[in-house]
């Protein structure tokens, strides 16, 4: 029994230049808020780019930019629909404002199926926003997409510190490439997570303060390419991504 | 068209797996359709067609045999079996629809009919996969 969809997954991203995955192993670290805003720095510099949500079972990547009212096409298979600029998939497009329970298996399958039969138009960067953990998720990436590379989010909580640990020496032991470590949400002087990773051989992409006024911009594309957080990220990402 | 995805997976696995194997010639494939997915078989059929015509190598259509799986449904809670052709009746034509773009989707819009939970196994009768591909060295 052979499950073809596992054949045509890198045919379908063989117009993407540079497909990074925003992770960071723990949950409410930031990592959709990440990946969105960078998602909207990238086409702000006239990068074409894309955004796929992969956390199944919490989406919020629609619920930061304020996507609504856009819906796949079917040509060939399903074409990502542009939202300020982005070609944005979600697994809301289906499951509307439902849960979704799914077991992990599920979670697997239902990946497989939708990098199987989305159609990717030519893109200079393609953004995966990944669940927490390192379940799954992470290792089908990993499986099914031999180009992906990983950006990984953190805060100055060493909860989180030690969650990101245990996933970078996953990403370490399969050889993927580790763009740097972004620290979120600092709100003292100077870099905890600098110090602490240094150490792990991983280059340290900087830091970004708590920003306290960013919830008020959710929702709106502009609003959030006016926060502090989207500025400090784009200086980050100018500097050390691009 | 989303069938046309699936359609040209089915061919390009077909003629890698023929290729690893080193046969000379494809005699008999056979493709399992999940009832799950609805997929619509002539179009289905149509995308292969089309695909193949650009360049299917030793595949042909006739070689090509397709079968719906029945699609079976069993309730992790209570152990209920049933069929997703039962639930069908409660579903709308977009829940359906989303369905049939991505199966697990199901646990959005079904329940077990007789606990009401959303945590079921599909136990046969899910996507699209080659059952068998026969052929001469």
């Amino acid at each position: 029994m052979m499950d073809p969809r596992l054949n045509v997954i890198n045919k379908r991203f063989q117009n993407v230049k540079k497909i990074i995955a925003v992770s960071g192993g723990k949950g409410g670290i930031g990592k959709s808020q990440t990946a969105a805003s960078l998602a909207l720095c990238l086409a702000k510099h006239n990068y074409r780019t894309g955004l796929l949500d992969l956390d199944f079972c919490g989406p919020s990547t629609h619920v930061i930019l304020g996507v609504e009212g856009i819906y796949p096409e079917e040509e060939k298979g399903i074409v990502p629909p542009k939202f300020n600029g982005i070609s944005f998939m979600s697994i809301t497009y289906y499951t509307g404002n439902n849960p979704s329970p799914l077991r992990g298996s599920e979670i697997s399958n239902a990946i497989i199926e939708i990098l199987a039969i989305t159609r990717w138009e030519d893109l200079d960067f393609l953004i995966i926003d990944m669940p927490p953990g390192t379940g799954d998720p992470v290792l089908d990436v990993i499986r099914l997409i031999k180009r992906v590379e990983f950006l990984l989010v953190t805060t100055p909580s060493r909860v989180a510190q030690e969650v990101l640990k245990r996933e970078l020496k996953v990403l370490n032991e399969l050889g993927i490439t580790v763009i740097g470590i972004l620290e979120n949400m600092k709100t003292k002087k100077g870099s905890q997570v600098a110090s602490e990773l240094l150490n792990l051989g991983v280059p340290f992409l900087g830091s970004i303060d708590f920003d306290y006024d960013l919830e008020d911009a959710l929702g709106s594309p502009a609003k959030l390419l006016q926060t502090d957080f989207a500025a400090q990220l784009d200086q980050i990402i100018s500097q050390k991504c691009l | 068209m989303h069938e046309w995805a699936l359609a040209e997976a089915v061919v390009e696995t077909v003629l890698k797996e023929a290729g690893k194997e080193n046969l000379k010639e494809i005699v008999r494939v056979k493709v399992m359709v999940g009832e799950l997915q609805q997929i619509e078989l002539d179009v289905f059929n149509f995308a292969m067609e089309n695909i193949l015509q650009q360049g299917g190598g030793a595949l042909s259509m006739e070689k090509i045999s397709l079968e719906v799986d029945k699609c079976v449904l069993r309730c992790k809670v209570c152990g209920e079996d049933w069929y997703y052709s039962d639930s069908l009746q409660d579903l709308s034509e977009e829940d359906s629809e989303a369905i049939h773009f991505v199966p697990e989707v199901a646990h959005v819009y079904v329940r077990c009919p007789r606990c009401g939970s959303p945590d079921f196994e599909i136990t046969s009768g899910r996507g699209v996969w080659i059952d068998y591909i026969e052929g001469e060295k």
